[in-house]
């Protein structure tokens, strides 16, 4: 009795690094292929169609895109130079409001919505453990961050090149980098936008641990996100500004600059690892020790 | 039946180690923000410990490593702040300007109107020089860059964030000088190393020059080379310039005033290199469909240029008739007839100044009296000016109590 109760446990610790694997592949399965997660993925994907469109009728009787002064979102007066910049334009534009919109849906349902749909406790029956379970949903959220973001930018790439004439491109230095720096830079750039969520998404997570329904910690999520954003801006409270995650995450525009300005780069990347080990910590201190009712 | 009665008669010390074990790991996530926050508080003090030891050098051997400096290639990254104690210069010189200049031809690239942002607040500027045809400056800002790119007769201006820019041709040589004032408005602090040599042009008989210590900047050791003026009534408290103890560049410039504070300007390169920069970093090229705004002809930009910008202003009024300066070095006081004064917003020279903007004008101000009469005394940090109620205008760097006895005096 005791043996047949060993054995199987003792073959899923040998097999534990398929098994990290198998969880996760099969969350990040669940995870995207939702038909919720799709709907944000779309939404994602129209918004540099969108732009692109509007840029495009806009300017051509000639006049400039955006207004004369240069207000209006980051790089959207350059687009009609360079199709590449839509990539750009189109991340300065999403990366405040729709992709920790759709990030904070993903990671405030990563628990709280296995909890209100009763599948967290079948999950829990599973030889995974629940550090290695909330591992998992964390990194399945951090691949939907990267997916999000590389999202945005494929389809800003594609409406770019196909309304906008694409080369040689000036950075905001005024140096001029090839194509295919240009196009080295806007993957990075990706990378750099999907890793700014990586804070965000652990305080997602906590959230999420906290919750007993998916809808509130998603509302909770999005709600302390505008919150920190609003906080964000108000001058009075410039001394709270560098801990707020929000705070440098348009210094991804530091990477057009000829040479590169790591300062605030690497500001916002410590920042988020800030972000992801103390909440990170905290959803697992929650979580772990959590009475699973349903 | 057995493990359910364990379970009822322990179950109330097993909730409450439970509970202990619950709270115990939330310890985790608090060391793990209570170490972060003692990393930030602790590495700044840490790195700043300890000034290098360097060989002693006197005032004369700093100036002159100075002077002798022949680095011709640098890049580096400025910190620039400013703090003159007005609200925000950025929107006042620029009413000035509209008052004074009137039309300006409108192109957000153009350079005299982005430079004089610089002298407020803190900004971050990049710098790379490769001799001196070649020179660029830039003012980073969110997602967006001005840029002013010198290399040879042309210089561009590109604005990143409107997508224009600015372009002129210069005269080549003679001009040479006169092109570091297009760039940037004498006053506003640029390079580190323009900024010592206006220092130390006024240095004479009512200056001490010391050497007082050592410092590192942008990871280099420096000399600090501290100015102070010898008499009272200035404003300003002292000049410290950091030199490179290897080349004799000034890496950092700071000017404290004399009421104690922070620094009025404090302009340091955070990182500097003295390797030659890529020679792309000079050229430009308007990318197609770039609005280009072209200087229309050299007289055109200079009178552009004489808009009051910051402390130009009163060299500038300096120079035309109706002022005089009354004392000398650091307590000069310019003296000048407001109704001839160019460029000044008084009420005086626009009859038609709306009430409103004259009350707001004197909302600035302090109300004195003395032997002159009565006036109205503007103060920033650095330069207080007194306006009296018959026209006259006495400017300097110096004290209220300065200007009123320099007025009383005038008055006799």
């Amino acid at each position: 009795m005791s043996q047949a109760e060993v054995a199987p446990v003792r073959a899923g610790r040998s097999r534990s690094p398929l098994w990290t694997f198998g969880i996760l592949r099969s969350e990040l399965a669940t995870t995207l292929r939702r038909g919720r997660t799709l709907a944000l993925l779309g939404v994602l994907a129209a918004v540099p169609v969108l732009i692109g469109i509007a840029v495009r009728i806009q300017t051509s009787d000639g006049s400039p895109a955006g207004p004369p002064d240069g207000g209006g979102p980051a790089f959207l007066s350059q687009v009609t130079n360079n199709g590449l910049f839509l990539v750009f334009a189109a991340l300065a534009v999403t990366l405040p409001v729709f992709l920790p919109l759709t990030v904070g849906v993903v990671a405030g349902d990563a628990i709280a919505g296995e909890a209100s749909a009763g599948t967290l406790r079948y999950l829990l029956v599973a030889p995974a453990g629940r550090t290695r379970l909330l591992l998992t949903k964390y990194t399945a959220t951090l691949a939907f961050c990267l997916t999000a973001t590389l999202v945005v930018a494929v389809s800003a790439l594609a409406v770019g090149a196909l309304l906008f004439p694409v080369g040689e491109v000036t950075t905001i230095s005024g140096t001029r980098i090839g194509v295919g720096e240009g196009l080295l830079r806007a993957g990075l750039i990706a990378v750099t936008v999907a890793a700014s969520l990586i804070g965000f998404a652990a305080l997602g997570l906590f959230i999420s641990t906290l919750a007993g329904s998916g809808i509130a910690a998603m509302a909770a999520t999005v709600g302390v996100l505008i919150t920190v954003q609003i906080l964000d801006t108000i001058p009075q409270l410039s001394g709270i500004h560098p801990y707020l995650f929000p705070h440098y995450w348009l210094s991804f525009a530091d990477l057009l600059r000829d040479p590169v300005y790591w300062d605030e780069i690497v500001k916002n990347l410590g920042l988020q690892g800030l972000y992801a080990a103390v909440f990170g910590s905290a959803a697992w201190a929650r979580f772990a020790a959590k009475d699973i009712t349903a | 039946m057995a493990p359910n009665d364990s379970a009822e008669t322990t179950g109330s010390a097993t909730s409450t180690t439970a509970a202990r074990r619950k709270a115990a790991r939330y310890v985790v996530p608090v060391a793990v923000a209570g170490v972060a926050a003692a990393t930030i508080g602790l590495v700044p003090a840490l790195a700043d410990s300890g000034d290098p030891e360097l060989p002693k050098i006197s005032a004369q051997q700093l100036i002159e490593k100075i002077a002798a400096s022949d680095t011709q290639q640098l890049s580096g990254t400025v910190r620039v702040s400013t703090d003159l104690g007005i609200p925000s210069l950025g929107g006042l010189a620029e009413s000035f300007a509209q008052s004074a200049g009137g039309e300006q031809g409108g192109s957000s690239a153009a350079p005299k109107d982005r430079l004089t942002e610089l002298a407020s607040g803190t900004h971050t500027l990049r710098v790379a020089a490769d001799g001196p045809d070649k020179q660029r400056l830039s003012i980073l800002d969110s997602a967006a860059e001005y840029s002013v790119i010198r290399n040879g007769d042309q210089l561009w201006a590109y604005d990143s964030k409107s997508d224009e820019a600015y372009h002129a041709t210069t005269d080549k040589a003679p001009d040479a000088g006169k092109h570091e004032g297009h760039t940037a408005p004498e006053g506003v602090p640029t390079t580190p190393k323009a900024l010592a040599e206006q220092a130390l042009k006024a240095a004479d008989s009512t200056t001490s020059v010391t050497v007082d210590g050592t410092a590192q900047v942008a990871g280099r050791d420096a000399y600090k080379l501290v100015i102070k003026p010898k008499q009272g009534g200035s404003t300003i408290g002292a000049i410290t310039v950091a030199v490179d103890a290897k080349n004799g560049v000034p890496l950092k410039f700071t000017l404290s005033p004399s009421s104690g504070g922070k620094a009025v300007i404090d302009a340091g390169f955070t990182s500097v290199d003295f390797a030659r920069p890529a020679a792309s970093s000079f050229t430009f090229t308007p990318p197609k469909g770039t609005k280009v705004t072209e200087a229309d002809e050299a007289k055109a930009e200079k009178n552009v240029e004489k808009g009051p910008e910051g402390l130009t202003g009163l060299d500038k009024i300096a120079g035309g008739g109706g002022a005089k300066v009354i004392g000398e070095g650091w307590g000069a006081i310019y003296a000048i007839e407001a109704p001839a004064g160019e460029g000044l917003p008084s009420s005086e020279k626009n009859a038609d100044v709306p009430p409103a903007a004259q009350q707001f004008l004197d909302s600035f101000g302090d109300k004195v009296t003395g032997k002159f009469g009565s006036g109205t005394v503007f103060k920033t940090r650095l330069v207080n000016a007194l306006m009296t109620d018959d026209g006259k205008v006495y400017v300097g760097a110096v004290t209220k109590d300065a200007l009123v006895k320099a007025a009383d005096n005038a008055a006799n």
